[in-house]
Protein backbone atom coordinates (compact mmCIF):
# COMPACT_ATOMS: atom_id res chain seq x y z
CA UNK A 1 0.00 0.00 0.00
CA UNK A 2 2.85 2.29 0.99
CA UNK A 3 5.06 1.36 -1.96
CA UNK A 4 2.28 1.66 -4.19
CA UNK A 5 1.50 5.04 -2.89
CA UNK A 6 4.86 6.24 -3.52
CA UNK A 7 5.10 4.85 -6.97
CA UNK A 8 2.29 6.66 -8.02
CA UNK A 9 3.05 9.91 -6.57
CA UNK A 10 6.30 9.75 -8.15
CA UNK A 11 4.89 8.81 -11.41
CA UNK A 12 2.52 11.82 -11.23
CA UNK A 13 4.97 13.77 -10.24
CA UNK A 14 6.80 13.51 -13.27
CA UNK A 15 3.78 13.76 -15.91
CA UNK A 16 3.55 17.30 -14.19
CA UNK A 17 6.82 18.13 -14.57
CA UNK A 18 6.82 16.83 -18.25
CA UNK A 19 3.96 19.90 -18.96
CA UNK A 20 5.62 22.39 -17.04
CA UNK A 21 8.47 21.93 -19.68
CA UNK A 22 5.83 21.48 -22.57
CA UNK A 23 5.73 24.76 -23.28
CA UNK A 24 9.36 25.61 -23.85
CA UNK A 25 9.48 22.21 -26.19
CA UNK A 26 6.44 23.82 -28.22
CA UNK A 27 7.82 27.13 -29.05
CA UNK A 28 11.36 25.22 -30.19
CA UNK A 29 9.34 22.39 -32.27
CA UNK A 30 7.01 25.76 -34.39
CA UNK A 31 10.08 27.32 -34.73
CA UNK A 32 11.99 23.82 -35.91
CA UNK A 33 8.84 23.91 -38.66
CA UNK A 34 8.90 27.53 -39.76
CA UNK A 35 12.54 26.69 -40.37
CA UNK A 36 12.60 23.57 -42.07
CA UNK A 37 10.02 24.43 -44.89
CA UNK A 38 10.98 28.02 -44.93
CA UNK A 39 14.58 28.20 -45.07
CA UNK A 40 14.65 26.63 -48.50
CA UNK A 41 12.61 29.61 -49.87
CA UNK A 42 16.30 31.30 -49.09
CA UNK A 43 17.52 28.63 -51.29
CA UNK A 44 15.48 28.86 -53.98
CA UNK A 45 14.98 32.68 -54.41
CA UNK A 46 17.87 34.86 -54.51
CA UNK A 47 17.80 37.61 -51.29
CA UNK A 48 17.94 40.65 -53.70
CA UNK A 49 14.44 38.69 -55.23
CA UNK A 50 13.34 38.48 -52.08
CA UNK A 51 13.64 41.48 -50.50
CA UNK A 52 12.24 43.28 -53.09
CA UNK A 53 8.92 45.61 -54.39
CA UNK A 54 7.26 43.02 -56.58
CA UNK A 55 4.87 40.21 -55.00
CA UNK A 56 3.36 38.06 -57.70
CA UNK A 57 3.82 34.60 -57.48
CA UNK A 58 2.25 33.23 -60.36
CA UNK A 59 5.04 34.73 -62.35
CA UNK A 60 7.83 33.67 -59.81
CA UNK A 61 8.02 37.26 -57.93
CA UNK A 62 8.65 36.72 -54.55
CA UNK A 63 9.41 40.36 -53.32
CA UNK A 64 8.08 40.32 -49.87
CA UNK A 65 8.74 44.04 -48.96
CA UNK A 66 5.15 45.21 -50.21
CA UNK A 67 3.96 42.51 -47.66
CA UNK A 68 6.06 43.80 -45.07
CA UNK A 69 5.12 47.34 -45.47
CA UNK A 70 1.24 46.41 -45.82
CA UNK A 71 1.74 44.93 -42.14
CA UNK A 72 3.59 47.80 -40.68
CA UNK A 73 1.41 50.43 -42.04
CA UNK A 74 -1.65 48.81 -40.93
CA UNK A 75 -0.24 48.33 -37.31
CA UNK A 76 1.38 51.77 -36.95
CA UNK A 77 -2.21 53.21 -37.81
CA UNK A 78 -3.70 50.56 -35.55
CA UNK A 79 -1.46 51.72 -32.22
CA UNK A 80 -2.26 54.84 -33.44
CA UNK A 81 -5.75 54.40 -32.28
CA UNK A 82 -5.14 51.58 -29.65
CA UNK A 83 -2.48 53.24 -27.32
CA UNK A 84 -4.24 56.41 -26.46
CA UNK A 85 -7.95 54.60 -26.41
CA UNK A 86 -6.26 51.80 -24.49
CA UNK A 87 -4.47 53.43 -21.68
CA UNK A 88 -7.33 56.13 -21.33
CA UNK A 89 -9.58 53.40 -20.86
CA UNK A 90 -7.19 51.86 -18.34
CA UNK A 91 -6.66 55.44 -16.51
CA UNK A 92 -10.59 55.53 -16.62
CA UNK A 93 -11.62 52.39 -15.17
CA UNK A 94 -8.25 52.07 -12.47
CA UNK A 95 -8.50 55.61 -11.19
CA UNK A 96 -11.54 57.36 -12.15
CA UNK A 97 -14.43 55.31 -12.37
CA UNK A 98 -16.63 54.25 -9.34
CA UNK A 99 -17.14 50.51 -8.20
CA UNK A 100 -19.96 49.86 -10.24
CA UNK A 101 -18.85 50.99 -13.64
CA UNK A 102 -15.61 49.64 -13.37
CA UNK A 103 -17.18 45.77 -12.71
CA UNK A 104 -19.74 46.73 -16.16
CA UNK A 105 -16.50 47.92 -17.91
CA UNK A 106 -14.11 45.16 -17.65
CA UNK A 107 -15.96 42.32 -19.01
CA UNK A 108 -17.13 44.54 -21.68
CA UNK A 109 -13.71 44.97 -22.57
CA UNK A 110 -12.40 41.70 -21.91
CA UNK A 111 -16.01 40.67 -24.39
CA UNK A 112 -14.36 42.53 -27.13
CA UNK A 113 -10.96 40.72 -26.55
CA UNK A 114 -13.34 37.37 -27.03
CA UNK A 115 -15.13 38.67 -30.17
CA UNK A 116 -14.00 36.49 -33.30
CA UNK A 117 -11.83 38.59 -35.64
CA UNK A 118 -13.80 36.73 -38.29
CA UNK A 119 -17.02 38.46 -36.89
CA UNK A 120 -15.47 42.23 -36.72
CA UNK A 121 -13.86 41.79 -40.31
CA UNK A 122 -17.39 40.74 -41.63
CA UNK A 123 -19.12 43.81 -39.57
CA UNK A 124 -15.76 45.46 -41.50
CA UNK A 125 -16.92 44.31 -45.01
CA UNK A 126 -20.46 45.40 -44.74
CA UNK A 127 -20.78 48.34 -42.47
CA UNK A 128 -17.38 50.19 -42.03
CA UNK A 129 -15.87 49.86 -45.58
CA UNK A 130 -18.95 51.20 -47.49
CA UNK A 131 -19.14 54.19 -44.97
CA UNK A 132 -15.36 55.09 -45.34
CA UNK A 133 -15.92 54.58 -49.10
CA UNK A 134 -18.55 57.13 -48.63
CA UNK A 135 -17.15 59.45 -45.72
CA UNK A 136 -13.81 60.10 -48.02
CA UNK A 137 -14.94 59.56 -51.28
CA UNK A 138 -12.86 57.05 -52.17
CA UNK A 139 -12.76 54.73 -55.01
CA UNK A 140 -13.15 51.17 -52.65
CA UNK A 141 -13.38 51.22 -48.92
CA UNK A 142 -11.23 48.08 -48.26
CA UNK A 143 -7.93 50.19 -47.62
CA UNK A 144 -5.37 50.28 -44.63
CA UNK A 145 -7.64 52.54 -43.01
CA UNK A 146 -10.69 49.96 -42.72
CA UNK A 147 -7.78 47.01 -41.45
CA UNK A 148 -6.16 49.93 -39.05
CA UNK A 149 -9.43 50.83 -37.39
CA UNK A 150 -10.87 47.51 -36.53
CA UNK A 151 -7.36 46.31 -35.70
CA UNK A 152 -7.10 49.21 -33.35
CA UNK A 153 -10.47 47.52 -32.22
CA UNK A 154 -8.75 44.31 -31.41
CA UNK A 155 -5.48 45.54 -29.22
CA UNK A 156 -7.42 47.59 -27.41
CA UNK A 157 -8.55 44.87 -24.59
CA UNK A 158 -4.72 43.78 -24.70
CA UNK A 159 -3.52 47.56 -23.81
CA UNK A 160 -6.57 47.68 -21.24
CA UNK A 161 -6.09 45.23 -19.62
CA UNK A 162 -2.13 45.15 -19.54
CA UNK A 163 -2.01 48.55 -18.50
CA UNK A 164 -4.90 48.59 -15.78
CA UNK A 165 -3.11 45.62 -13.94
CA UNK A 166 0.20 48.29 -14.07
CA UNK A 167 -1.96 50.93 -12.67
CA UNK A 168 -3.40 49.08 -10.09
CA UNK A 169 -0.11 47.55 -8.78
CA UNK A 170 1.25 51.35 -7.95
CA UNK A 171 1.24 51.62 -4.45
CA UNK A 172 -1.93 53.38 -2.55
CA UNK A 173 0.59 55.08 -1.04
CA UNK A 174 2.13 57.27 -4.10
CA UNK A 175 -0.92 58.98 -4.83
CA UNK A 176 -1.84 59.63 -1.04
CA UNK A 177 1.72 61.23 -0.91
CA UNK A 178 1.03 63.24 -4.23
CA UNK A 179 -2.91 64.73 -2.52
CA UNK A 180 -1.31 65.16 0.58
CA UNK A 181 1.27 67.77 -1.23
CA UNK A 182 -2.43 69.12 -2.44
CA UNK A 183 -2.46 67.68 -6.22
CA UNK A 184 -5.37 67.41 -7.03
CA UNK A 185 -6.61 63.57 -8.84
CA UNK A 186 -5.76 64.50 -12.28
CA UNK A 187 -1.97 65.92 -11.26
CA UNK A 188 -1.39 62.46 -9.49
CA UNK A 189 -2.21 60.59 -12.51
CA UNK A 190 -0.63 62.11 -14.62
CA UNK A 191 2.70 62.85 -12.73
CA UNK A 192 2.70 60.18 -10.53
CA UNK A 193 0.59 56.65 -10.97
CA UNK A 194 1.43 56.65 -15.18
CA UNK A 195 5.32 57.52 -14.58
CA UNK A 196 5.19 54.39 -12.14
CA UNK A 197 3.36 52.39 -13.59
CA UNK A 198 5.42 53.44 -17.06
CA UNK A 199 7.13 50.22 -17.31
CA UNK A 200 3.83 47.96 -17.19
CA UNK A 201 2.01 50.45 -19.57
CA UNK A 202 5.04 50.30 -22.36
CA UNK A 203 4.58 46.64 -22.16
CA UNK A 204 0.61 46.96 -22.67
CA UNK A 205 1.57 49.19 -25.94
CA UNK A 206 4.30 46.15 -27.08
CA UNK A 207 1.61 43.78 -26.37
CA UNK A 208 -0.89 45.40 -28.35
CA UNK A 209 1.12 46.08 -31.37
CA UNK A 210 2.48 42.47 -31.04
CA UNK A 211 -1.65 41.65 -31.34
CA UNK A 212 -2.14 44.07 -34.15
CA UNK A 213 0.57 42.94 -36.16
CA UNK A 214 -0.49 39.06 -35.77
CA UNK A 215 -3.88 39.75 -36.46
CA UNK A 216 -4.75 37.64 -39.75
CA UNK A 217 -8.77 37.40 -40.67
CA UNK A 218 -10.09 40.75 -40.17
CA UNK A 219 -7.38 42.42 -42.43
CA UNK A 220 -7.33 39.56 -44.97
CA UNK A 221 -11.11 40.72 -45.28
CA UNK A 222 -11.03 44.43 -45.29
CA UNK A 223 -7.85 46.05 -46.22
CA UNK A 224 -8.37 44.66 -50.48
CA UNK A 225 -5.03 42.75 -50.52
CA UNK A 226 -3.28 44.20 -53.60
CA UNK A 227 0.17 44.04 -53.05
CA UNK A 228 1.36 47.26 -53.26
CA UNK A 229 4.49 49.53 -51.78
CA UNK A 230 3.00 51.26 -48.82
CA UNK A 231 5.72 53.88 -47.76
CA UNK A 232 3.04 57.14 -48.66
CA UNK A 233 1.15 58.22 -46.26
CA UNK A 234 -1.91 58.38 -49.31
CA UNK A 235 -1.14 54.62 -48.75
CA UNK A 236 -3.45 54.66 -45.83
CA UNK A 237 -6.36 55.22 -48.56
CA UNK A 238 -5.56 52.73 -50.98
CA UNK A 239 -5.77 48.76 -50.70
CA UNK A 240 -2.57 46.80 -49.29
CA UNK A 241 -1.61 43.51 -48.04
CA UNK A 242 -0.04 42.18 -44.99
CA UNK A 243 2.30 39.16 -44.49
CA UNK A 244 -0.42 37.68 -42.17
CA UNK A 245 -3.33 37.96 -45.32
CA UNK A 246 -1.16 36.61 -47.76
CA UNK A 247 -0.21 33.22 -46.00
CA UNK A 248 -3.81 32.67 -45.32
CA UNK A 249 -5.02 33.63 -48.33
CA UNK A 250 -2.06 31.35 -50.67
CA UNK A 251 -1.37 28.45 -48.28
CA UNK A 252 -4.67 26.99 -49.45
CA UNK A 253 -4.03 27.54 -53.25
CA UNK A 254 -0.19 26.11 -53.14
CA UNK A 255 1.67 22.78 -54.05
CA UNK A 256 3.11 21.44 -51.26
CA UNK A 257 7.05 21.87 -51.63
CA UNK A 258 6.95 24.71 -54.07
CA UNK A 259 8.62 27.26 -53.85
CA UNK A 260 5.91 29.59 -53.24
CA UNK A 261 5.01 27.26 -50.24
CA UNK A 262 8.40 27.76 -48.82
CA UNK A 263 8.23 31.30 -49.46
CA UNK A 264 5.43 31.37 -47.13
CA UNK A 265 6.55 29.67 -44.78
CA UNK A 266 9.75 32.36 -44.88
CA UNK A 267 7.12 35.03 -44.13
CA UNK A 268 5.44 33.04 -41.27
CA UNK A 269 9.49 32.28 -40.13
CA UNK A 270 9.20 36.80 -40.27
CA UNK A 271 6.43 36.90 -38.31
CA UNK A 272 7.34 34.62 -35.69
CA UNK A 273 10.81 35.97 -34.92
CA UNK A 274 9.16 39.54 -35.23
CA UNK A 275 6.65 38.39 -32.40
CA UNK A 276 9.15 36.85 -30.20
CA UNK A 277 11.25 39.55 -30.33
CA UNK A 278 8.02 42.09 -29.44
CA UNK A 279 7.22 39.49 -26.46
CA UNK A 280 11.09 38.99 -25.03
CA UNK A 281 11.55 43.11 -25.00
CA UNK A 282 7.75 43.25 -23.48
CA UNK A 283 8.85 41.16 -20.96
CA UNK A 284 12.43 42.30 -19.97
CA UNK A 285 10.61 45.76 -19.99
CA UNK A 286 9.10 44.18 -16.83
CA UNK A 287 11.63 42.40 -15.67
CA UNK A 288 14.02 45.29 -15.43
CA UNK A 289 11.59 47.38 -13.59
CA UNK A 290 10.87 44.67 -11.12
CA UNK A 291 14.50 44.18 -10.23
CA UNK A 292 15.04 48.74 -10.47
CA UNK A 293 12.11 48.57 -7.83
CA UNK A 294 13.50 45.93 -5.38
CA UNK A 295 16.40 47.80 -5.46
CA UNK A 296 14.93 51.17 -4.40
CA UNK A 297 12.70 49.13 -1.96
CA UNK A 298 15.98 47.27 0.13
CA UNK B 1 -6.04 81.52 -6.29
CA UNK B 2 -6.41 81.80 -10.39
CA UNK B 3 -3.82 79.25 -10.06
CA UNK B 4 -6.01 76.61 -8.22
CA UNK B 5 -9.18 77.48 -10.62
CA UNK B 6 -6.66 76.41 -13.58
CA UNK B 7 -6.17 73.33 -11.44
CA UNK B 8 -9.61 72.26 -10.86
CA UNK B 9 -10.69 73.31 -14.71
CA UNK B 10 -7.75 70.96 -15.66
CA UNK B 11 -8.58 68.28 -13.65
CA UNK B 12 -12.32 68.68 -14.88
CA UNK B 13 -11.43 68.62 -18.72
CA UNK B 14 -9.32 65.37 -18.20
CA UNK B 15 -11.83 63.79 -16.28
CA UNK B 16 -14.54 64.49 -19.25
CA UNK B 17 -11.73 63.90 -22.22
CA UNK B 18 -10.64 60.39 -20.58
CA UNK B 19 -14.55 59.64 -19.91
CA UNK B 20 -15.64 60.40 -23.24
CA UNK B 21 -12.00 58.34 -24.38
CA UNK B 22 -13.62 55.12 -22.46
CA UNK B 23 -17.18 55.41 -23.40
CA UNK B 24 -15.63 55.79 -27.21
CA UNK B 25 -14.16 52.58 -26.63
CA UNK B 26 -17.00 50.47 -25.41
CA UNK B 27 -19.56 52.03 -26.76
CA UNK B 28 -18.80 49.98 -30.34
CA UNK B 29 -18.62 46.68 -28.53
CA UNK B 30 -21.81 47.17 -27.09
CA UNK B 31 -23.52 48.52 -30.82
CA UNK B 32 -21.82 45.39 -32.33
CA UNK B 33 -23.15 43.36 -30.63
CA UNK B 34 -26.57 44.64 -30.98
CA UNK B 35 -26.01 45.22 -34.47
CA UNK B 36 -25.77 41.66 -35.02
CA UNK B 37 -28.52 40.72 -33.11
CA UNK B 38 -30.91 42.78 -34.79
CA UNK B 39 -29.98 41.87 -38.19
CA UNK B 40 -29.22 38.50 -37.82
CA UNK B 41 -32.37 37.19 -35.66
CA UNK B 42 -34.74 37.39 -38.57
CA UNK B 43 -32.49 34.32 -40.27
CA UNK B 44 -32.79 32.27 -37.20
CA UNK B 45 -35.03 29.17 -37.43
CA UNK B 46 -35.54 25.83 -36.63
CA UNK B 47 -34.53 24.93 -40.73
CA UNK B 48 -31.55 27.18 -40.17
CA UNK B 49 -30.29 25.78 -37.07
CA UNK B 50 -30.47 21.90 -38.20
CA UNK B 51 -30.79 21.67 -41.34
CA UNK B 52 -27.91 21.31 -43.90
CA UNK B 53 -26.32 24.27 -46.62
CA UNK B 54 -27.69 23.83 -49.83
CA UNK B 55 -28.16 25.71 -53.35
CA UNK B 56 -24.62 26.33 -52.88
CA UNK B 57 -24.58 27.22 -49.66
CA UNK B 58 -27.22 30.16 -50.56
CA UNK B 59 -30.07 28.65 -48.47
CA UNK B 60 -30.69 26.38 -46.42
CA UNK B 61 -29.11 25.60 -42.64
CA UNK B 62 -25.73 25.62 -41.10
CA UNK B 63 -26.07 22.41 -38.67
CA UNK B 64 -22.18 20.78 -39.89
CA UNK B 65 -20.95 24.66 -39.30
CA UNK B 66 -22.48 24.44 -35.57
CA UNK B 67 -21.08 20.60 -35.34
CA UNK B 68 -17.44 21.65 -36.45
CA UNK B 69 -17.05 24.48 -34.07
CA UNK B 70 -18.56 21.95 -31.35
CA UNK B 71 -16.49 19.14 -31.80
CA UNK B 72 -13.09 21.44 -32.78
CA UNK B 73 -14.00 22.83 -29.30
CA UNK B 74 -14.37 19.54 -27.73
CA UNK B 75 -11.06 18.58 -29.56
CA UNK B 76 -9.04 21.59 -27.99
CA UNK B 77 -10.77 20.19 -24.40
CA UNK B 78 -9.55 17.03 -24.65
CA UNK B 79 -5.72 18.40 -25.36
CA UNK B 80 -5.17 21.47 -23.86
CA UNK B 81 -6.97 21.21 -20.35
CA UNK B 82 -5.04 18.38 -18.69
CA UNK B 83 -1.85 19.28 -20.65
CA UNK B 84 -2.62 23.18 -19.24
CA UNK B 85 -3.79 22.43 -15.95
CA UNK B 86 -0.64 20.30 -15.31
CA UNK B 87 1.40 22.66 -16.30
CA UNK B 88 0.03 25.27 -14.07
CA UNK B 89 0.33 22.80 -11.28
CA UNK B 90 4.33 22.63 -12.18
CA UNK B 91 4.89 26.62 -12.17
CA UNK B 92 2.56 27.02 -8.98
CA UNK B 93 3.48 23.99 -6.75
CA UNK B 94 7.04 22.19 -7.70
CA UNK B 95 8.78 25.02 -10.02
CA UNK B 96 11.52 27.15 -7.81
CA UNK B 97 12.75 30.51 -9.59
CA UNK B 98 15.60 28.72 -11.82
CA UNK B 99 17.10 29.68 -14.84
CA UNK B 100 14.78 27.07 -16.38
CA UNK B 101 11.16 27.90 -15.35
CA UNK B 102 12.18 31.36 -16.46
CA UNK B 103 12.62 30.29 -19.40
CA UNK B 104 9.21 28.01 -19.08
CA UNK B 105 7.91 31.22 -18.49
CA UNK B 106 9.41 33.08 -21.20
CA UNK B 107 8.20 30.23 -23.47
CA UNK B 108 4.41 30.94 -22.24
CA UNK B 109 4.52 34.49 -23.28
CA UNK B 110 6.04 33.86 -26.86
CA UNK B 111 3.65 30.99 -27.01
CA UNK B 112 0.85 33.45 -26.29
CA UNK B 113 2.25 36.12 -28.62
CA UNK B 114 2.55 34.13 -31.76
CA UNK B 115 0.16 35.20 -34.10
CA UNK B 116 -2.88 32.98 -34.94
CA UNK B 117 -1.36 32.13 -38.41
CA UNK B 118 1.84 31.04 -37.97
CA UNK B 119 -0.12 28.52 -35.94
CA UNK B 120 -1.79 27.38 -38.52
CA UNK B 121 1.23 26.96 -41.03
CA UNK B 122 2.96 24.92 -37.92
CA UNK B 123 0.24 22.51 -37.67
CA UNK B 124 0.03 22.07 -41.40
CA UNK B 125 3.71 21.20 -40.85
CA UNK B 126 3.86 19.30 -38.06
CA UNK B 127 0.64 17.32 -37.78
CA UNK B 128 -0.82 17.61 -41.37
CA UNK B 129 2.10 16.32 -42.92
CA UNK B 130 4.52 15.34 -41.15
CA UNK B 131 2.08 13.21 -39.03
CA UNK B 132 0.11 12.51 -41.88
CA UNK B 133 -3.20 13.15 -40.41
CA UNK B 134 -4.50 14.77 -43.23
CA UNK B 135 -6.87 18.10 -42.97
CA UNK B 136 -8.38 16.59 -39.88
CA UNK B 137 -10.13 17.36 -36.75
CA UNK B 138 -7.72 16.06 -34.99
CA UNK B 139 -4.98 17.92 -36.81
CA UNK B 140 -7.30 21.18 -36.15
CA UNK B 141 -8.18 20.54 -32.51
CA UNK B 142 -4.42 19.62 -31.34
CA UNK B 143 -3.02 22.65 -33.27
CA UNK B 144 -5.84 25.10 -31.43
CA UNK B 145 -4.89 23.33 -28.18
CA UNK B 146 -1.15 24.71 -28.48
CA UNK B 147 -2.63 28.02 -29.17
CA UNK B 148 -4.90 27.72 -26.19
CA UNK B 149 -2.43 26.37 -23.85
CA UNK B 150 -1.28 29.72 -22.63
CA UNK B 151 -4.48 31.40 -21.40
CA UNK B 152 -4.87 28.24 -19.71
CA UNK B 153 -1.66 27.71 -17.99
CA UNK B 154 -1.24 31.68 -17.05
CA UNK B 155 -5.16 31.60 -15.23
CA UNK B 156 -4.72 28.72 -13.63
CA UNK B 157 -1.20 29.29 -11.98
CA UNK B 158 -2.74 32.64 -10.75
CA UNK B 159 -5.59 30.60 -9.68
CA UNK B 160 -3.56 28.14 -7.68
CA UNK B 161 -1.53 30.88 -6.38
CA UNK B 162 -4.29 32.57 -4.45
CA UNK B 163 -4.54 29.69 -2.81
CA UNK B 164 -3.12 30.14 0.75
CA UNK B 165 -0.06 28.78 1.78
CA UNK B 166 -1.18 27.93 4.62
CA UNK B 167 -4.00 25.81 3.24
CA UNK B 168 -0.77 23.56 2.24
CA UNK B 169 1.08 23.92 5.38
CA UNK B 170 -1.62 22.09 7.23
CA UNK B 171 -2.28 19.60 4.98
CA UNK B 172 1.41 18.36 5.14
CA UNK B 173 1.23 18.63 8.33
CA UNK B 174 -1.53 16.19 8.79
CA UNK B 175 0.25 13.25 6.62
CA UNK B 176 -0.57 13.93 3.37
CA UNK B 177 1.46 13.73 0.95
CA UNK B 178 2.46 16.75 -2.11
CA UNK B 179 -0.06 15.27 -4.43
CA UNK B 180 -2.96 14.50 -2.44
CA UNK B 181 -2.56 17.80 -0.92
CA UNK B 182 -2.66 19.53 -4.29
CA UNK B 183 -5.49 16.81 -5.55
CA UNK B 184 -7.36 17.60 -2.04
CA UNK B 185 -6.87 20.96 -1.29
CA UNK B 186 -4.98 22.89 -3.87
CA UNK B 187 -6.87 21.99 -7.23
CA UNK B 188 -10.56 22.21 -5.14
CA UNK B 189 -9.99 25.38 -3.92
CA UNK B 190 -9.00 27.10 -7.28
CA UNK B 191 -10.97 25.30 -9.57
CA UNK B 192 -13.55 28.08 -10.18
CA UNK B 193 -10.48 30.15 -11.03
CA UNK B 194 -9.25 27.13 -13.63
CA UNK B 195 -12.46 26.92 -14.93
CA UNK B 196 -12.96 30.29 -15.90
CA UNK B 197 -9.55 30.42 -17.37
CA UNK B 198 -9.78 27.03 -19.66
CA UNK B 199 -13.80 28.85 -20.76
CA UNK B 200 -11.58 31.76 -21.32
CA UNK B 201 -9.64 29.89 -23.60
CA UNK B 202 -11.12 27.45 -25.43
CA UNK B 203 -13.84 30.30 -26.28
CA UNK B 204 -10.89 31.89 -28.29
CA UNK B 205 -10.21 28.84 -30.03
CA UNK B 206 -13.49 28.41 -30.95
CA UNK B 207 -13.63 31.81 -32.71
CA UNK B 208 -10.27 31.05 -34.41
CA UNK B 209 -10.26 30.89 -38.20
CA UNK B 210 -6.70 31.19 -38.97
CA UNK B 211 -5.37 28.04 -37.30
CA UNK B 212 -7.49 25.77 -38.83
CA UNK B 213 -7.64 26.97 -42.50
CA UNK B 214 -5.13 24.55 -43.14
CA UNK B 215 -5.18 22.22 -40.77
CA UNK B 216 -8.94 21.19 -40.53
CA UNK B 217 -11.65 23.46 -42.06
CA UNK B 218 -13.75 22.38 -45.32
CA UNK B 219 -15.19 24.70 -47.47
CA UNK B 220 -18.52 22.59 -47.94
CA UNK B 221 -19.31 19.40 -46.78
CA UNK B 222 -22.74 17.39 -47.61
CA UNK B 223 -22.60 15.58 -44.58
CA UNK B 224 -21.34 15.64 -40.58
CA UNK B 225 -17.88 14.56 -40.00
CA UNK B 226 -17.28 11.00 -38.97
CA UNK B 227 -14.41 10.40 -37.37
CA UNK B 228 -11.56 12.78 -35.76
CA UNK B 229 -9.74 12.11 -39.05
CA UNK B 230 -12.00 14.08 -41.47
CA UNK B 231 -12.14 17.82 -42.38
CA UNK B 232 -14.95 19.50 -40.61
CA UNK B 233 -17.09 22.70 -41.51
CA UNK B 234 -16.63 25.58 -38.93
CA UNK B 235 -18.70 28.54 -37.76
CA UNK B 236 -15.99 30.96 -38.18
CA UNK B 237 -14.33 29.35 -41.45
CA UNK B 238 -17.87 29.51 -43.22
CA UNK B 239 -18.85 32.82 -42.21
CA UNK B 240 -15.55 33.98 -43.56
CA UNK B 241 -16.54 31.75 -46.93
CA UNK B 242 -19.77 32.90 -47.26
CA UNK B 243 -19.35 36.54 -46.60
CA UNK B 244 -15.96 36.46 -49.27
CA UNK B 245 -15.97 33.67 -51.34
CA UNK B 246 -19.75 32.82 -52.55
CA UNK B 247 -21.02 35.03 -54.74
CA UNK B 248 -24.77 36.79 -54.59
CA UNK B 249 -24.99 35.57 -50.99
CA UNK B 250 -28.03 36.13 -49.05
CA UNK B 251 -27.01 38.81 -46.55
CA UNK B 252 -29.65 37.32 -44.01
CA UNK B 253 -27.72 33.62 -43.90
CA UNK B 254 -24.53 35.88 -43.63
CA UNK B 255 -25.67 38.09 -40.46
CA UNK B 256 -27.62 34.53 -38.77
CA UNK B 257 -24.17 32.53 -39.17
CA UNK B 258 -22.75 35.82 -37.27
CA UNK B 259 -25.30 35.89 -35.04
CA UNK B 260 -25.10 32.23 -34.33
CA UNK B 261 -20.73 32.39 -34.17
CA UNK B 262 -21.55 35.43 -31.43
CA UNK B 263 -24.09 33.52 -29.32
CA UNK B 264 -21.31 30.40 -29.07
CA UNK B 265 -18.67 32.49 -27.69
CA UNK B 266 -20.61 35.11 -25.82
CA UNK B 267 -22.50 32.40 -23.94
CA UNK B 268 -18.80 31.44 -23.12
CA UNK B 269 -17.83 34.30 -22.12
CA UNK B 270 -20.34 35.17 -19.89
CA UNK B 271 -20.36 31.51 -18.07
CA UNK B 272 -16.84 32.28 -17.35
CA UNK B 273 -18.20 35.39 -16.13
CA UNK B 274 -20.46 34.40 -13.42
CA UNK B 275 -18.16 31.47 -12.35
CA UNK B 276 -15.41 33.66 -11.66
CA UNK B 277 -17.83 36.70 -9.68
CA UNK B 278 -20.08 33.63 -7.92
CA UNK B 279 -16.65 32.11 -6.80
CA UNK B 280 -15.20 35.63 -5.45
CA UNK B 281 -18.30 36.52 -3.41
CA UNK B 282 -18.26 32.83 -1.85
CA UNK B 283 -14.37 33.03 -1.05
CA UNK B 284 -13.72 33.42 3.15
CA UNK B 285 -9.86 34.10 2.44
Amino acid sequence: MEKSLNWREFVITRLIQASGYSAIIFVALIFFFLLREGLPALAEVKPSELFNVRWYPIEDYFGILPLLTGSLIITLGAALIAVPFGIGTAVYISEIAPRWMREILKPLVELLGGLPSVVLGFLGILVLSPFIRVFLDLPTGLTALTGSILLGGIAVPTVVSVAEDALDAVPRAYREGAWALGATKWQTIWRVTLPAAKSGVLTAVMLGVGRAIGETMTVMMVTGNAPVLAIKLGSLFSPVRTMTATIAAEMGEVASGSTHYHVLFFIGMVLFLISLGVNIAASSVVFRAKKRAERILS
Amino acid sequence: MKLSINRHLMQRLGFTGITLMAIATVTPIVAVVIYILIQGLPAISTEFLTGFPHDGMRAGGILPAIIGTLYLTIGTAIFSVPLGIAAAIYLSEYASDTPLTRTIRIAIINLAGIPSVVYGLFGLGLFVIFLKFGTSILAASMTLSIMTLPVIISTAEESLRSVPQGFRTVSISLGATRWQTIRRIVLKEALPGILTGVILGLERAAGETAPILFTGAAFFLPRLPGSPFDATMALPYHLFVISTQVPEMPIKIQYGTALVLLVFVLTMNLIATVIRSRARSKRQW
